[in-house]
């Protein structure tokens, strides 16, 4: 039985007080060549039964295997009480519910959630979040945009070293809005953005700047230099970082002389789980200055009538219910899910257990490339600190081998060739604090085993 | 009821404009849109020096339940904003024709204040809405 609450009776009712004919002549304003005449593709429909052993079938022909790719989304250990609690009932909701003061737990965790990124970020203000990192990022430009009225119209300037998807997202978001981009190149030595090359925009007013921090190659970006030579030009600089990162580094607020001006990211580390690139959500925070021109819900505190304290909705002349097509964004929701997840998250670990599992993935992957490194013809592609991803290089294609890993239950890293052909045979490598010693071995053993065959 | 002063000039839209001795003119909402807009929270002026086309959206004023859109009456170049409306944007709910004004602007062409409405004309359009 379909989930369809109408009767044939009330489809035929509600038909004839409308004056249509049938369901389909309502749809006969789309041309017919538009029109998917039938599911072709789609084979026919199974009971709940056999659907559930398929399912499971497939699901154990997924190995259990070592994962060692980092590259945008990653493994960390998440604590039970974090999806217990997220799926209660009275939790288990993917949006602001509607009448959303009525609602008082809901806004209780995001107001907490956004205290919570403003102390990681340093930032005065957080949004309940966004869809994912790259649109959070994609918002975040168009935000720098409405807001530098100092440099208005001039380049956005983007680093070779963003991961490739991100800079996908951006395009696809932002370049019908005639934002212009340069891409600023990496030194190849250190795999950090060149201030030099920076430098070549030195007078032509951009209006933003982008530092990733740690950038696409796990590399530690000189972010005090970056920070000051874009506020110097006049730029705005939109921060995009890892928040387990975060509890290690210095919060971009106090990058260089003035801090980032608007910070983002992709919040996956902080209790999502890895999945074929989703469910994740996007976190986007900034100085009081902007937050007019910042997208997406925000949570205030407030008292009421007899002076209890509550939480609102607030400023929500922003958002597009209320400004229609002139909101900060059409295109932007929030992730309730997923925020109500990492906050408690959060709250289990505290900033001590998240410095700790941030310096515990860094030392894990300083551990891996140095077990990998040992190996005849594989070698670090750049030098300089790292936070818990590096390149390595190998001696042979690198397609294969990661297939041949796959094999042997080992997920290698993400192959850089087809983004980065410029670093050859590249391979991005990430261990967290997931990782045992044993396990850094297996990686290190099968891979020597591989490429001496 | 609405204070609609006589010796300023309306549009449509709500803004009134106020003609200078120097040919420059002063801009604001009336206190019917104040009123009808509530509490003022956030305004937004245009910049110095901006040229406006006759019916562009220049300006922002936000109360706690709305935003909306303030249209330049005539066409111009911004000479002056009231900063002071940054940070007490409530001024142009207690005077919308004095303290609350919002730009001053040039005169591009004269022949578009003679379409501007006088107070009986612009008592006529709220009185219809």
């Amino acid at each position: 039985m379909p989930f369809i609450p109408h009767t044939d009776t009330d489809v035929k009712d509600m038909l004839a007080a409308i004056g249509a004919s049938s369901i389909d002549a309502l749809f006969g304003e789309i041309p017919p060549e538009l029109q998917c005449k039938g599911l072709t593709q789609v084979p026919e429909g199974l009971s709940e039964m056999a659907v559930s052993q398929l399912m499971r079938g497939r699901a154990a022909e997924d190995r259990m295997a070592l994962n060692f790719i980092g590259a945008g989304a990653y493994e960390h250990h998440i604590p039970a009480a974090v999806w217990e609690i997220t799926t209660r009932g009275e939790f288990y909701s993917a949006y602001t519910p509607y009448q959303a003061e009525a609602s008082q737990g809901t806004l209780t965790v995001l107001y907490e959630y956004q205290t919570m990124m403003t102390e990681l970020t340093g930032m005065d203000v957080s949004n309940a979040s966004m869809y994912d990192g790259a649109s959070a990022l994609a918002e975040a430009l168009l935000m720098a945009v409405r807001c530098n009225s100092a440099n208005p119209g001039g380049k956005v300037l983007v680093p070779k070293t963003l991961h490739p998807y991100y800079g996908e997202v951006v395009n696809s978001i932002t370049h019908a809005q005639g934002i212009r981009q340069a891409a600023v190149d990496y030194d190849a030595k250190t795999g950090k953005t060149s201030l030099e090359a920076l430098q070549a925009y030195e007078g032509v007013k951009p209006t933003a700047v982008v530092i990733a921090q740690p950038n696409f190659f796990g590399a530690l970006e000189d972010v005090d230099a970056l920070t000051d030579w874009a506020h110097a030009q006049g730029a705005l600089v939109v921060a995009l970082v890892n928040p387990t990162s975060l509890a290690l580094l210095k919060p971009p607020s106090e990058w260089g002389a003035k801090g980032a001006d608007i910070v983002c990211g992709d919040g996956q580390p902080l209790g999502a789980p890895l999945a074929s690139g989703g469910p994740y959500y996007g976190f986007l925070t900034c100085k009081m200055a902007y937050v007019r021109q910042m997208p997406g819900r925000i949570i205030g505190r407030t008292v009421d009538l007899e002076g209890k304290p509550g939480f609102t909705l607030t400023l929500q002349a922003r958002e597009q219910h209320i400004r229609r097509s002139k909101a900060t964004s059409n295109i932007c929701t929030n992730q309730g899910l997923l925020v109500t997840a990492s906050t408690i998250y959060m709250s289990l670990l505290g900033p001590d257990g998240l410095a700790k599992v941030a310096s515990a993935s860094m030392a894990n992957t300083a551990a891996l490339v140095a077990k990998l490194t040992a190996i005849p013809g594989v070698s670090a592609v750049f030098e300089g600190p790292v936070f818990h991803e590096a390149v390595i290089r190998l001696p042979k294609p690198v397609a294969p081998v990661l297939e041949a890993l796959a094999d042997e239950g080992v997920l290698g890293g993400f192959d850089l060739s087809r983004h980065n052909p410029e670093l050859g045979q590249a391979l991005l490598v990430c261990a967290t604090e997931t990782k045992t010693e044993a396990q850094l071995d297996r990686y290190a053993e099968t891979l020597r085993r591989l490429l001496a065959a | 009821m609405s204070n609609i002063p006589a010796e300023l000039k309306y549009a449509k839209s709500h803004e009134w404009v106020k003609l200078q001795a120097d040919g420059t003119v002063v801009v604001g909402i009336t206190d019917h849109a104040q009123h009808a807009l509530g509490d003022l929270v956030f305004v937004e002026t245009p910049k110095v020096g901006r040229k406006l086309a006759a019916g562009e959206s220049c300006a922002v004023v936000e109360s706690v339940k709305a935003a909306s859109d303030v249209y330049a009456p005539i066409a111009g170049e911004v000479t002056d904003t009231n900063v002071t409306l940054a940070n007490t944007p409530e001024i142009l709910n207690t005077d919308p024709y004095e303290a609350g004004w919002m730009w001053k602007q040039t005169v591009t062409n004269p022949g578009e204040l003679e379409v501007l409405l006088d107070a009986a004309g612009y008592e006529k359009v709220i009185a219809a809405l």
